[in-house]
């Protein structure tokens, strides 16, 4: 038996003894709690023993919090803004008004879709030209109104399809990353889930970028990775190690600036769990943020930025 | 590498092998044989059926600029292989034999020079250097570039041919999106005029960035312009791709680029957009 079925049995386990004590009116509580802290044990272990393919996977999980149900969660209220005001919506990429404990902001979210027809209607969480020209959009209102811009990330890239070329989806995606750095107010960008490629960089040119756990960041997907390095997909897991994909490796590439601890078996297992450790981490950096004059916040985001990877980091 | 349209108006790339220079070259559109000399002197143009091959970095620039005006800036200092990778070969030997086949540094060959008498900053990125992909080299090279642009007061012009990010430098070429964004951005601030050239291939995160935010987009006849590639596409969504899809032609139409121009015209075209953007001297 490998990890995760014992993990299953003894959460069987668990199961049945809360039931057993509810249906009798037992007290297992100490029996209950034995297990639980066996099971958290084992989920702990699962976790660091993840290989970067193995993140992946959870990363890709369609119960992974994130999406309109999350963002309902995290915020006491929302008001979704639609359409690009050029040509249409688009389901995959959504955004609009939030109050985050009482704090006005504007927000933006990749939306994969929970059941198939939604996934299928948000093509699993791929925004079209659509979606990138609405996020614009709501970025050039939140900064006429100076609201701090949150975004969270979950998709596997950009839509690669005949209308969002013909709606030039690479020059929305320029656009965003454009409108993104002149924000006259705080930007923060969480990555839920999978970060891929352009999809995700969009929303991502913030003042600090913050990542589950679990979550993955990429230039390519391990699979598109390995059809073009290796001429074949079945390297993924081997492509997956050589991209240093993974929230800690990110860490250490100053690619994002904090990792966001998730529940011990993944942030799926977890959903309020998960809620309130972005909560906490959203809240604590965008107050930070907002400490800074507005030059200063736009100076330290140049900064952040155009040292990628360069030798040079001086201030 | 030449490049031609297929029956269904797309392109194909053909393998050509390279080393050791050949007198002549065949065309693999029409198949004629060409004289490589005649080749070079009509711009890497077949002069039988008009098809494209590709253009170096250095007959590029030969071939916009006044003669003997181009000096290169000085190349970066940037970590190379940040994340060791390694595939089938290793990035470290890929970096080594692209530098010894194209004579560059990196993908893209930056430098000021005159275009008609009128001083620029200018780029020109190299598809034959792992595609012409951005990784934090190129990022820097350009960067670097639009800063001397910014301090010189000369607009910048940058020639684009490039198949997107680097994946061999992962997430750090990802980064270098917004990264050249932040440059283009000062530039912006600063009122310097950027032009850009799409020419084969304008694709993938290069022209999600630093690409599609010109003050003034010229495409070549026979450029490549898109996010995805066709095959990407094809493979994907299952979608048949229409005729002529990704041309030069079908930027202009969806109203992506403010001009479609063959190459041998390509230097009288810029000097024309640059009298425009700059005051008398």
């Amino acid at each position: 038996m490998n990890e995760a079925e014992r993990l299953k049995v003894l959460e069987e386990k668990a199961a049945e003894l809360r039931r057993l004590a509810e249906e009798n009116g037992l007290d297992l509580s100490a029996e209950i709690a034995v297990l639980e802290q066996k099971i958290a044990e084992l989920r702990r272990a699962i976790q660091e023993g993840l290989s970067p393919w193995g993140r992946v996977q959870l990363a890709r999980r369609p119960d992974r919090p994130s999406g309109l149900p999350f963002v309902q969660a995290l915020c006491d209220s929302f008001y979704e803004l639609r359409g690009d005001r050029i040509v249409g919506d688009d389901p995959a990429l959504r955004g609009g008004f939030a109050k985050l404990k009482g704090k006005r902001i504007a927000i933006l979210f990749h939306q994969r879709g929970a059941t198939p027809e939604e996934q299928r209607q948000a093509r699993f969480g791929m925004a079209s030209a659509q979606g990138y020209w609405k996020a614009r959009r709501i970025m050039k209102v939140a900064a006429r109104l100076r609201l701090p811009l949150l975004t969270l990330i979950n998709t596997p890239g950009a839509y690669p399809g005949v209308q969002a070329e013909a709606h030039n989806i690479a020059g929305a995606i320029a656009a965003c990353i454009w409108q993104m750095l002149q924000h006259p107010a705080p930007t923060l960008a969480v990555i839920l889930g999978e970060g891929g490629s352009g999809g995700a960089v969009a929303l991502a040119a913030a003042d600090r970028v913050l990542i589950l756990e679990n979550a993955t960041y990429s230039v390519i997907s391990p699979e598109g990775a390995a059809s073009i390095l290796w001429k074949d997909a079945k390297f993924a897991e081997k492509a997956a190690e050589n991209l240093k994909l993974t929230a800690q490796e990110l860490l250490a590439l100053g690619a994002v600036d904090e990792v966001i601890p998730e529940a011990p078996g993944g942030a799926h297992t977890d959903f309020q769990g998960t809620v309130e450790a972005v909560r906490g981490a959203v809240l604590r950096h965008l107050s930070e943020l907002s400490a800074l004059p507005l030059d200063e916040l736009l100076r330290l985001r140049y900064k952040r930025y155009r040292h990628v990877g360069s030798a040079g980091g001086a201030d | 590498m030449p490049i031609r349209r297929d029956k269904r108006d797309r392109y194909v790339e053909i393998e050509v092998s390279t080393p050791p220079e050949p007198l002549w070259v065949r065309c693999e559109s029409c198949g004629e044989l060409i004289f490589r000399q005649k080749l070079q002197e009509n711009q890497y143009v077949c002069p039988r059926c008009g098809a494209y091959f590709f253009l170096s970095a250095q007959d590029r620039v030969a071939s916009l600029v006044d003669g003997g005006s181009f000096v290169e800036l000085p190349p970066p200092q940037v970590v190379e292989d940040p994340l060791g990778f390694s595939d089938q070969v290793s990035y470290k030997e890929r970096l080594g034999r692209a530098r010894a086949e194209t004579g560059l540094s990196e993908a893209v060959l930056a430098g000021t020079a005159n275009v008609q008498g009128i001083p620029v900053v200018l780029a020109v990125m190299d598809f034959r250097f792992i595609g012409g992909s951005m990784g934090v080299g190129v990022g820097e090279i350009l960067c670097q570039a639009m800063e001397h642009a910014l301090q010189e007061g000369k607009p910048f012009v940058l020639v684009v041919s490039s198949g997107g990010a680097r994946v061999q430098e992962g997430v750090l070429s990802l980064l270098q999106m917004v990264k050249v964004v932040a440059a283009r951005e000062a530039l912006a601030r600063a009122g310097i005029p950027y032009i850009a050239i799409l020419t084969y291939p304008s694709t993938g995160g290069v022209l999600a960035s630093i690409g599609s935010i010109a003050d003034l987009t010229i495409a070549e006849e026979g450029a490549l312009i898109g996010f995805a590639g066709p095959r990407v596409i094809e493979q994907t969504t299952g979608e048949r791709l229409p005729p002529g899809f990704q041309t030069a032609k079908f930027a202009l139409e969806h109203g992506m680029v403010d001009a479609v121009v063959p190459r041998a015209k390509l230097r009288e075209e810029l000097a024309r957009a640059l009298s425009v953007l700059v005051d008398e001297r």
